[in-house]
Formats: structure tokens, sequence, C-alpha cells
């Protein structure tokens, strides 16, 4: 078994998971509802890349650029029509669980109607086509780049929350929205900033993914949908320490699974794993005791 | 009262329904003006969701095809079209309306042999003629008399592409890896395995992955270091170009053998030079000289400005075959072309000289291809 090739293909894509499933967890954590079109975020993210790059001719990182911030865009979008009209309401998780799923099947929609079922790929020479030998594995240039993307926006992200007047701000609201309200914080505004964030964050993820395979269609947010999901209740819901060391375990255990037992076992033991982790720790392997009771 | 209300209320569906469903005696009309047969036919496509690249490409061949027809004249299509969403579910919606409601003499598709399973029966039962253009699975036109198909199964092109590409590549060892959730891919590979048997061919490793992946790297690793002689992958075209060009990412330089699901230009496009030395057997032999198939790729070209695949040149032939089956029977009604489909002998269409088997399959060699300069080209 080729183990420092399987070891870096686990990275890999246990990076792009993290990034996925950082974006979603930030917004359990600070508003506590789930959005379940963080996954048509992620392809509508991999579409702003891809226009970008093929339409617009720009290089490849003003590519990812468009991505975070039409991402973010639509993040705010999300944040006014599918959750902010639901905020006051008693069964706020739940409208707003179907109402992101709505906003959700309207992105895939408009995707499916502008560009179709097909495959698109961008153009050869996009990224120089590098391979390096590394301690026999055999590593694309690009897939280096992706996972030190990655890990740099996780390591901003995590600078933001904790060390910056808009994080404290943010990490006041994930406490109790009303004494933050109470204390001067614009509860509307970071909450907004949150879905920026969060959505760019996904977004971004979607156009490294396309970029990693060299393939973009409508439907790439429906193989990490569950993943992701499945990652931050893992880590433990709103923490993002917990989705990035999440996203890990996820891609390593994929792949070891495939290369110890089967593929035919993948999903099982993936998420057999996950169930097992839930189990020891119910809270998730980062999850703290809920403190917000409002 | 309310046990009173709840029986008229009952009745009143019953008669509801009654009144909905044909009777036996109101069978579509047929014969239109002096000369043309009008016919309305519906055809059952995945336009949306997992093979809607498929669906998309019959469409195109299907409305094609309808026009050339109706331009000669004898017979005039009204062409109906109904999406599956790739669902079976949605598949049985869809006959269930063609049928009952729009009173066609004959449905195309559906697009996946999964669905095709669920819904022919029901056109079986309705007596309603089926002309599936790409079922390739085992066993759908043995559902009965009333289904036929006009793609070759995966049991006629795979044992072939097998034993040419081993002789070709004297191959001794490959690596299997297949899709496990998908009827199509699943089938695909269950004769891929007994081809591989029969020629002598072991397989040093089988790895599966499911609908929607991206990322097979793992199993890759694992196959590549095993060294086979070649990879053969049982995979639809968006996973497959996937497994192609990842493979050549971890170095992998041997023949690629693939079935029918490879057969479409997108992977070659989106393979780029992964696709390279890619095997693939096919129902269509795209570069045929043939007038019919030369007429058929400058059409297509100019009516959607790309070129056709194997699913666009197999929705238009069958167009074409149901066309001749209603002239033959003279009129266009729905087991008399059940019965005149059968006598359909050597028509030229795109896919070649076309009949059917006496198990109403289709019947004309296949054609192994390998692509080279970035194109299909016969393999030699």
């Amino acid at each position: 078994m080729n183990i420092p090739q399987q070891l870096f293909n686990g990275l890999f894509v246990g990076s792009i998971y993290a990034l996925f499933a950082l974006g979603y967890t930030l917004v359990f954590g600070v508003l506590d509802v789930l959005n379940l079109a963080h996954a048509a975020v992620f392809t509508l993210g991999a579409f702003f890349g891809l226009v970008a790059v093929t339409t617009l001719g720009l290089p490849v990182w003003a590519g990812v650029l468009v991505a975070f911030v039409g991402g973010g865009c639509v993040g705010i979008l999300l944040d006014r029509v599918a959750f902010a009209p639901l905020r006051r309401r008693p069964d706020t998780h739940f409208a707003g669980l179907i109402s992101s799923l709505a906003m959700a099947s309207l992105f895939i929609a408009f995707v499916q109607e502008v560009f179709g079922p097909q495959d698109y790929v961008f153009p050869p020479g996009t990224f120089p086509d590098v391979a390096l030998e590394i301690a026999g594995a055999r590593i694309q240039l690009i897939q280096l780049v992706i996972v030190a993307v990655s890990v740099g926006l996780m390591g901003w992200l995590s600078w933001l929350v904790q060390r910056t007047r808009f994080g404290r701000s943010l990490r006041a609201v994930a406490e109790n929205p009303r004494a933050a309200a109470l204390l001067g914080i614009d509860v509307e505004r970071v909450n907004a900033q949150t879905f920026f964030l969060s959505s760019a964050l996904g977004a971004v993820a979607g156009v490294l993914l396309g970029l990693a395979f060299n393939s973009v269609a409508f439907d790439l947010g429906a193989s990490i949908e569950l993943k992701g999901l499945a990652v931050i209740v893992v880590g433990g819901m709103g923490s993002l320490v917990g989705a990035m060391v999440g996203g890990l375990i996820l891609g390593l255990t994929e792949v070891f699974a495939v290369a110890g037992i089967g593929s035919t076992w993948r999903d099982a033991i993936a998420f057999g794993l996950l169930f097992i982790i839930l189990i020891v720790r119910p809270r998730g392997l980062f999850g703290r005791p809920r403190l917000r009771r409002d | 009262m309310r046990h009173g209300s709840r029986l008229a209320f009952a009745a009143a569906v019953m008669l509801a329904v009654a009144a909905c469903s044909p009777s036996a005696a109101s069978s579509p009309p047929g014969g239109g003006a002096a000369g043309s047969i009008s016919a309305k036919i519906g055809a059952v496509l995945s336009l949306t969701k997992g093979a809607a690249v498929y669906g998309t490409s019959q469409k195109n061949g299907l409305e094609l095809a309808v026009k050339d027809v109706n331009a000669k004249g004898k017979v005039s299509i009204q062409l109906v079209i109904e999406d599956d969403a790739s669902d079976p579910q949605q598949g049985i919606t869809a006959f269930n309306k063609l049928i009952n409601q729009d009173n066609v003499v004959a449905i195309i598709g559906p697009t996946l042999s999964n669905t095709a399973a669920s819904t022919d029966p029901i056109a079986q039962q309705a007596g309603v003629p089926v002309l599936g253009v790409s079922n390739t699975a085992a066993g759908i036109t043995a559902i009965g008399n009333f289904i036929y198909r006009d793609s070759l199964t995966e049991g006629q092109v795979i044992p072939q592409t097998i034993k040419q590409a081993a002789a070709k590549y004297s191959l001794k060892n490959v690596a299997v890896i297949y899709g496990q959730d998908d009827a199509f891919t699943k089938n695909g590979f269950d004769v891929f395995s007994k081809a591989l048997a029969a020629n002598n061919i072991s397989v040093v490793d089988t790895e599966t992955f499911s609908k929607g992946d991206k990322n097979f790297s793992a199993q890759l690793t694992k196959i590549i270091g095993l060294k086979p002689d070649a990879i053969v992958a049982s995979a639809l075209a968006n996973e497959g170009t996937a497994i192609v060009s990842q493979a050549r990412q971890l170095g992998f330089t041997g023949p690629i053998i693939g079935g029918n699901g490879f057969n479409s230009p997108a992977v070659i496009k989106n393979g780029g030079p992964a696709a390279e030395g890619l095997v693939v057997g096919a129902a269509w032999n795209s570069a045929s000289a043939s007038p019919e198939n030369q007429a058929f790729l400058t059409a297509y070209q100019a009516a959607y400005g790309a070129p056709p695949d194997q699913f666009a040149a197999q929705a238009y032939s069958g167009v074409e075959i149901l066309a001749a089956a209603i002239e033959a029977a003279g009129k266009a009604e729905r087991d008399p072309i059940r019965v005149a489909l059968a006598t359909i002998k050597n028509l030229p269409v795109p896919l070649g000289s076309f009949s059917f088997t006496a198990d109403r399959d289709a019947d004309h060699p296949p054609v192994i291809q390998i692509v080279k300069n970035g194109k299909f080209q016969v393999l030699q």
C-alpha cells in the first residue's frame, strides 16, 4: 500500500471538507440555525469561479476571489430572504430549515437553467500542470496550493473570531443575541456579516473542489452535503476547531477505509466511525454544553 | 351523517376516476390527412438530475428526427416529451400521463434502464409499444412483447470490447472500478467480469464508488499500486471522466477500458489529454461514412452547434424506426405499430443497417473505439 500517497489523498480531500464545514458550523454557532443552502452556495461558488476564469478570462486567483465575494453576497441574500423574516418566530429553527432548503432548490434550478446538466472544466493551462514526487507520493501542485489556501482561510477565520473587534461582537451574539443588543451591538449587522463569511468560505471550498477535480456541474454540492453536516455534528455543533478536525478525520477515514478494507465499505466505515465518536462524545469532539437559552 | 358524506365523497371520487380513465373503445385516433399518417408519440427522458446529460442529448436527437421525418411527408409525428428527473417514480407518472391523458400511440424512452424496469410494465399492460433508445441493461425487452429497443445491450458490446482490447494489448491482469449504486454501471460490471473471465484475464483488484463522487484518488492509488495492464471502468460520463483524469494524474499510463457510459464527446472534451488511450465499445460509429450517418452529423451540427453523441444518434434512429413501423402498419394505432416494429429489417439509419432480434433487441454490430488525438477512432 502506498501509504504516503493515501495519507496525502486523505488530507487533501479532508481539507476541502473542513473548509466547507467551517462555514456551515459558523452560521450554526452564531445564529443557532442550520443553513441547508450551504451546499448550493458551494455549487454556486464553483460556477462563479468558472465564469470568472473561462468567460471573463481572469487568472485563477481572481477566480477564487470572485467566488469569495460572490458567495458572500449570496450569503447576505440568503440571510435577508430565508432567515431574517423568520427570526422572531418561535419555530424559527424548523422554518429556517425549510426556507433554506427552498433557497437551495432555487439556486440549483437557476444553475441548471443557465448552465445545463453537463460537466464543465477549467480551460487547460488554468493552473500549471506540475506534479511533484514527495516521499513516494505523486502530488499535483494545485493540490498543495488548495491545502495551503484551505489551511490559510481556517487560520484567518480563527484569528478573526478570536482576536478582532468583529469577532468579539460575533461571540457576544452567539452567546446571547438579546444581551448583545442591549450592549449596543448591531445584531442584524453581525448576522449578515456571519452569513457573508460563512457563504464566502463555502463558495471558495466549491471553486477549490472544482479546480482540484477539474469538474464543475450543478450537482457538485450533492457529494458534500451530507458529509459536511456529519462533520459539524461530530466536530461539535458550532465549533470551528471541531469542523476542521472533523473534516480531516472524515477525509482520512474515507481514504483508509478504501485502501485497507474496500471501497464498497467506504461510507459505511466513515459514517460508522462518526457514529462511534458521537456515542463516546455526544456533543461532538469539541462541543460545549449549551449556554444559549433564548 | 358523517358516514353518509364520507360515502358520498368516496363514490364521487370513484366516479371521477372512472370518467378520467379511457374506456377500451376510445383508442387513439389514427390516420391523418391524405397521404400523411399523423401520430402522437410520447417520449420520457431524464432532462434533469443525474442522467440529464444523456436526456438533453436525446431530446435534441428526437426533435431533429421529428423535423426530418415530418418533412418527408409520409408520417406526421407530434412529439410529447416528459421529464422523469432520472427517477423511476417520476417515470411512472410520466408514462401514465402519456398513456391515459395524451393517448400516445407509442413511447420512446425512458433514458435509464433503472427507470425502464419500473415504467415498461405499465406500457405493456396498457398495450402501448415502447421503444427504448438508450436502455442497455439486460432484461428490459423481456418485460413483454410491446417493449423494443434500438440500443445494443452491454451484453452485446462489452464482450467484443474486451476481446479486441485483450488481443491488442495482450492483457493478463486488470483492475476494475465501477459504480455500485446504479443498475446500469453495476450491470456493466457484471458483463465485464464475465467477458474478462472468458478471455482468461485475471482481475487483481475490484473497487467501487457511488453516484456523485468526485474524488477517486483512494481507489486509484490502490489500483495503480498493483500495477495492472489496464483499468476497466463501468461508470457514467461524469464520474468516468474524473476517473480517467485522476488515474493519469496519479501516473497511470496504460489503457483504460470503459463501458457505454463513456460514449460521450464530453469525456474527450473534459478529459483532454487524459482521455487519450481510452478504449470504449459503442453502438454507433460516429465516423461511419454511410449517407444516413453523414446527413445526421451535418444536420445535428447545424441545428445545435455541437457534434452529436451516441445517445443523440440512437434517439434520432429511434424516431426513424417508429416512423417506418407506422408507415408499414398504415395507421397510427398501438397494436398495429407493435406488429409492424417486428418486421423492420435492414432499415438504413445513422446507427447502420438496422433490424430487431427475435427478442426485440437491436441487431447490428458494435464498433470498438479508442481516443486518439482528441477523437474517437476505430480501434485497429
